[in-house]
């Protein structure tokens, strides 16, 4: 295969494991490769790894250790939040209702519509305006005492847009509603403090922050009642049954260190590639627009929208140009759907199917960007012309 | 110094072994390959039947691309495909005819959807597992030549391609026999899964096409009367879409000699049955033509006309009305030619080009 060198552009599906992390999780495949239930040395060395962890991502959100739950990722962590807090309000104070916004992950909202439909919930969508981003006054005007949970998503996948959620959470605290924020994509790039923001619980996952796939983990503020969604063992303080992934756990640990080590100058670094990219776009091609929010949104995060451009076409295309970019709309299988999220956000399906996601990271030059920005005008041109002639 | 360009080409993959080892063949003979999967329109929830590209068929091809190392992408035409190929197949039916929707599918959907994204994509060439061969004659023409294995010769189906197409287009594994291609799929190592070699059309999903039909053009069943070559009723029938040319089961009638469905009166709603000796036809009249070539080799020639993708090829003369229309003359009558079905006519190995049946006559 003749493959031009290649740029990746789409950190906000997964990040490359930082080599600093590789090295931290090795020796916990073995030799270090104790259960750390047990009780011999072995063991003993495996709980202390796994404490340690704990203790320094408690630290790094600003949280203590024993609010820490590990998971499988950003996915269970969202599942365990949803579907534990909603039944735990309802058997403690028979609370029905589940308010999020149209703009959730879908371990968010495939989970909220589950307890809908198989446990008899009422899911409600609290409105998000033209940028994706939740107004506190709506939220406000809907919350009740038969709210059991508000799930608002931190920082949106696929638009970027930042909510405003120690606003949110603040509403929610008045009424004594527990509040979930899935932060998934927001932890490599925006400093995160549970206590300020006054969340209840919080997810994130391990790959989007340069360590491994396959590790997440939930913050739950102490004293607050869930539901296991994993039952079994004691592990996990009772919460989430099963051996703990001791590598994959230590090797989250150091890659959030190492992320926050770096955090402000490597924001400040991408926002100045991703202000150049946004504008080299919106003022190179024709009928394109930005989506998500202009200012508030992730420092690395730029989202567009081509009118009448096929996005799986757009990125077979830059993928042959050497680019790996994504769309919300994009699928591998070939049944492309309008997006959700750009049709929440009013973007009507001729301007939907033609998302287009470029994230930035750690491997993001300025030359990149302007490679990108060379190839992009074409691309699109091309993709328009296709579309109009067949 | 300036390297060599490496030629680039799209190979249209269908997680077969015939579609895979011509990935492979190219890879190995160091052209810059992407592998390429057309998402055909489905029946919402037969999407697991569609025999042209399951889920499954859509991962196989997915693991031989990531195998061989070369990207691979998948191609929607769902709703090309449903009103070009559906259409025409329900417009067919409409008519009177038995369509071939797959001829249509090749010409408009795989030369023309799938043609196109590789040109644009910068390949030189679109690559098929059909088993049929192009070369180029002295004149710089390109020849449609049957594949090796005769008893797996897709030429056929190729018959509506055109010099422009044969430019652009790459068939790896013409040269070689089914049983080699096998060999060959072990040698690189590739998953092979064995597609069923049913003609059914993919939409289908394994249903008959008269269901399918009741579904989605219940106007093309008209009940009308079944009648004899002198005009006397001898029943009913369902529709004139329910029955073939040929046919004997099923009509509902109870004579002493068996009848077959020897015409169909479009006009006046009638199936026409007869005996056994009025099936055989000489001639056949056929449009519009596509000639391999872009223009037939004479006013009137001989060749070898196969009447059906799956028939022996039969000597007779093509004569040559206008460049859009000929009339075949069969040397012996010949059972159970289709309007709607294609005639391709054949010089040994060469296809010359194929028509539309149109209708037949005695002489």
């Amino acid at each position: 295969m003749v493959w031009q060198e290649r740029v990746y552009l789409d950190y906000a599906a997964t990040t490359p494991v930082d080599e600093r992390v590789i090295k931290a999780i090795l020796p916990y495949f073995s030799p270090n490769f104790g259960n750390p239930s047990s009780v011999h040395f072995e063991g003993q060395q495996a709980e202390a790894a796994l404490e340690e962890a704990r203790e320094r991502i408690a630290q790094a959100l600003g949280a203590k250790p024993r609010e820490i739950i590990f998971t499988s990722g950003g996915t269970e962590s969202d599942n365990l939040a949803v579907r534990g807090l909603a039944l735990a309000e309802r058997k403690r104070r028979g609370a029905t209702r589940i308010l999020i916004t149209p703009v959730e992950h879908h371990a968010v909202s495939a989970t909220a519509h589950q307890l809908e439909d198989v446990y008899g919930f009422k899911v409600e969508y609290i409105p998000v305006d033209s940028h994706g981003q939740v107004d506190p006054d709506d939220l406000r005007a809907l919350i009740n005492a038969d709210t059991a949970l508000v799930s608002v998503i931190y920082a949106n996948n696929e638009i970027g847009t930042i909510n405003p959620i120690a606003e949110i959470a603040k509403i929610c605290c008045e009424k004594n509603v527990p509040f979930h924020t899935d932060a998934v994509q927001a932890v490599a790039h925006l400093s995160l403090d549970v206590e300020s923001l006054g969340v209840t619980a919080l997810s994130l996952g391990a790959h989007k922050f340069y360590g491994p796939k396959g590790v997440g983990a939930l913050y739950l503020r102490r004293g607050t009642s869930i539901v296991p969604t994993q039952t079994g063992g004691a592990q996990e303080n009772g919460l989430r049954a099963g051996t703990e992934n001791i590598p994959l756990i230590v090797g989250m640990a150091e890659a959030l260190s190492l992320v926050l080590e770096d955090l402000d100058r490597e924001s400040e670094r991408l926002r100045t590639l991703r202000d150049r990219l946004i504008e080299g776009v919106l003022e190179s091609i024709p009928r394109a627009r930005l989506t998500g929010h202009p200012t508030q949104r992730l420092p690395n995060h730029a989202s567009f929208a081509f009118e009448h451009v096929d996005a799986n076409l757009l990125l077979m295309h830059l993928d042959h140009e050497g680019f790996a970019c994504s769309s919300g709309s994009a699928c591998k299988t070939g049944n492309p759907e309008p997006s959700e999220v750009l049709q929440a956000i009013g973007l009507t399906p001729q301007w939907a199917m033609g998302g287009l996601r470029v994230t930035l990271g750690r491997g993001t030059s300025q030359d990149h960007i302007e490679r990108f920005l060379e190839v992009l005008p074409q691309v699109v041109e091309k993709c328009r012309v296709i579309n109009r002639v067949s | 110094m300036e390297t060599p360009r490496i030629r680039k080409v799209v190979v249209a993959m269908s997680g077969g072994v015939d579609s895979s080892v011509a990935a492979a063949l190219l890879v190995e003979q160091g052209y810059d390959v992407v592998g390429m999967m057309l998402r055909l329109w489905s029946e919402p929830g037969k999407e697991d039947l569609n025999r042209c590209c399951t889920p499954d068929a859509m991962m196989m091809a997915r693991r031989v691309a990531a195998k061989l190392g070369i990207p691979f992408y998948v191609i929607d035409v769902r709703e090309k495909f449903r009103e070009w190929v559906v259409g025409a197949f329900i417009q067919g039916y409409m008519a009177g005819m038995t369509p071939n929707p797959c001829l249509v599918c090749n010409r408009r959907i795989r030369w023309g959807v799938l043609l196109q994204q590789a040109l644009s994509l910068g390949a030189e060439w679109l690559a098929t597992g059909h088993y049929a061969r192009i070369i180029q004659d002295e004149r710089g023409q390109f020849l449609l030549l049957r594949g090796l294995d005769t008893s797996k010769d897709q030429s056929y189906v190729l018959s509506v391609l055109g010099q422009e197409e044969l430019r652009h287009t790459l068939l790896p594994i013409g040269e070689f026999t089914k049983p080699q291609v096998r060999d060959l799929a072990r040698k690189f190592g590739l998953p092979v899964a064995e597609r069923s070699e049913s003609q059914d059309l993919c939409f289908l999903a394994g249903e008959d096409y008269r269901d399918f039909l009741m579904r989605h053009a219940p106007e093309v069943i008209r009940p009308g009367l079944i009648v004899n070559r002198r005009g006397e009723v001898l029943g009913e029938h369902k529709g004139l879409a329910f029955y073939t040319i040929g046919q004997r089961k099923g009509l509902g009638i109870a004579t002493s000699q068996p009848l077959y469905v020897v015409d169909k009166d479009i006009r006046q709603n009638l199936l026409v049955v007869g005996p056994q000796e009025d099936l055989g036809k000489r001639v056949l009249h056929a449009a519009p033509v596509n000639w391999i070539l872009g223009e037939p080799p004479a006013e009137q020639f001989r060749a070898q006309v196969k009447i059906r993708y799956t028939a022996s090829p039969l000597d007779a003369t093509v004569v040559v009305e206008t460049p859009q229309q000929v009339r075949v003359e069969f040397d012996q009558p010949v059972r159970d030619i289709t309007p709607g079905q294609r005639a391709v006519f054949y010089q040994d190995d060469i296809v010359l080009g194929g028509s539309m049946i149109i209708s037949t006559s005695m002489r």
